[in-house]
């Protein structure tokens, strides 16, 4: 089928695309916020230990 | 010395436990008052129609009743938490599975049957006809048991937390949903004149599953809890 | 295997391993989930009674799926975690809920969107779609208590608790197609006979995807919880000067 027919989906396009958006936008979601917690977890590490050294 | 038997220390809890509660008699008639504004408000929001409210009083009785026992659940270790008798009772020696059964079965006297007590004269307020009577108490009955015995997991989970009663609900709701839903749908048929046998059967089984594993839950959330 | 399995639970050692193996789960799911999705939309002929409507069955049933595998797993975990007192394990359930949760919402909201122009409504009280509602209040409810207390292992254990009390949910949702005939239509992924294998492999590939895609996201994860919860400095401090 051509490229208009397959962004139609037979007339439930309305719903479909929405569904197959938000799963996708989801899972991408869930990278960047995993990603970002190890980050922030190793800064707050980082800052503690500095902290100590400075402490002793 | 002699030791104490396990029917023997149950009923020590039991009454113990009652005899505190009707000290505080506030305790006790808070959730029913609860119970019957919330009522009340329905017929008052919605419409006073009778034919109306009898189709909507299975779950306005049941989610009032919930929301009301739910209120008075905060308080079932919270005195005995903030004062040690929780730590001795903890470390007694008794099974803890078996205290958490009596507690909870104490909370369900104190608590949960005066709501069904007050149920019918809700349920006549509610338009509710008199052959649906029996099944109102009944599922009340169970309903209220259910609630006691799930919700002291949750109170158990949540002692000493700071603003816990909003994390108790949140955490005892979603697991009393399945009982609100054979609840309210036993009372439903009877008001429309079916049998309710079904779903007051499934729910007397959820009510002694609640009654059989609950207490072990309670016992490893209060384990948690005091460790 | 104790040995490995030791090593395995120890934080230096596990974090390295988790960090080597996360690209081995990440570019696999990509590739499945992106085969998947070639699959679904283009080459799997359309239904004959639902038509092309019936292609978002293609991510909502693997992410249904994955609602209850990874409460499964995080209910395990909890268990695994409350007996023998690892906290690897209790670190697998706390990373596991956050994912578990966003794919409980993917399988409740594609539902809905399938649900509308199938059968007329955006949602329906039947047994399947109220018990996966309550799974995700009981993702939220274990989210809220882990996060009201302070101290880490009271945390742990107390979520642990509220976890397996949860699991009874599992069966219920699995088999409330089975018990009761309602709106949300038979189990077909499991169902044998249910669906031909030229319908069902894209629906396949996603939920493998999915499920290499939890692997990776959950190891990320995990590294951040084990260096959240690791006092000794001597080989953080190594590791983060890298």
């Amino acid at each position: 089928m051509n490229l208009s027919d397959f962004f139609y989906m037979g007339g439930y396009a309305a719903f479909l695309w929405p569904a197959y958006v938000l799963v996708l936008s989801v899972l991408v979601y869930n990278i960047w916020a995993a990603r970002r917690a190890h980050q922030e977890a190793r800064r707050a590490a980082a800052r503690r230990l500095q902290m100590e050294e400075t402490r002793s | 010395m002699r030791q104490t038997g396990l029917v023997a220390a149950g009923a020590l809890l039991y009454s113990r436990d009652l005899k505190l509660a009707f000290r505080r008699w506030e305790q006790v008639t808070q959730p029913v008052v609860f119970f019957l504004m919330v009522t009340t408000l329905f017929p008052l929001a919605l419409s006073p129609d009778t034919a109306q409210l009898r189709q909507v009083a299975a779950g306005i009785l049941w989610v009032a009743a919930l929301l009301s026992a739910l209120l008075a659940l905060e308080f079932l270790f919270r005195s005995d938490y903030e004062d040690g008798t929780l730590e001795q009772l903890v470390l007694s020696g008794q099974p803890l599975w078996w205290l958490s059964l009596v507690k909870a079965a104490a909370h369900w006297t104190v608590s949960g049957l005066p709501l069904v007590v007050t149920s019918p004269l809700v349920a006549v307020s509610l338009a509710v006809p008199s052959q649906a009577q029996w099944t109102v108490i009944i599922s009340l009955l169970l309903g209220t048991g259910i609630l006691s015995f799930l919700g002291a997991i949750g109170a158990g989970l949540t002692l000493g937390i700071r603003r816990g009663s909003v994390l108790l609900s949140l955490l005892v709701l979603p697991l009393t949903m399945p009982a609100l839903i054979f609840g309210a749908r036993a009372v439903d048929m009877a008001i429309m004149g079916d049998s309710p046998k079904g779903p007051l059967l499934l729910l007397g089984a959820m009510f002694l599953l609640s009654m059989s594993l609950g207490p072990f839950a309670t016992a490893a959330s209060l384990k948690v809890s005091m460790e | 295997m104790w040995k490995w399995f030791h090593m395995l639970a120890s934080p230096p050692h596990f974090y390295r391993i988790a960090g080597i193996t996360i690209p081995w789960f990440a570019w696999p799911a990509l590739v499945l989930i992106l085969f998947g999705l070639w699959g679904g939309l283009v080459k799997a002929p359309m239904d004959y009674q639902q038509g092309e409507g019936f292609r978002i069955f293609y991510v909502h049933v693997p992410s249904a799926i994955m609602s209850m595998f990874i409460y499964s797993t995080m209910a395990i975990a909890a268990g695994i975690g409350l007996i023998w007192r690892m906290k690897l394990a209790h670190a697998v359930a706390a990373a596991s809920a956050p994912i578990g949760a966003w794919f409980t919402f993917c399988a409740l909201a594609t539902g809905s969107l399938w649900g509308k122009p199938m059968w007329g409504t955006w949602w329906v009280w039947d047994a399947r779609l109220t018990s996966e509602l309550i799974l995700l209040f009981l993702y939220l409810g274990y989210i809220a208590l882990r996060s009201s207390i302070d101290d880490p292992q009271r945390a742990d254990r107390a979520s642990a608790v509220l976890a397996l009390v949860g699991v009874i949910n599992l069966p219920i949702i699995h088999y409330s197609v089975v018990w009761w005939n309602s709106l949300h239509q038979g189990s077909t992924m499991f169902n044998p006979g249910a669906m031909s294998i030229e319908m069902k492999w894209p629906a396949l590939a996603m939920l493998f995807g999915f499920m290499l895609y939890y692997g990776a996201v959950l190891f990320v994860r995990l590294r951040a919880e084990v260096i959240r919860r690791e006092r000794n400095a001597a080989w953080l401090r190594e590791e983060l000067a890298r």
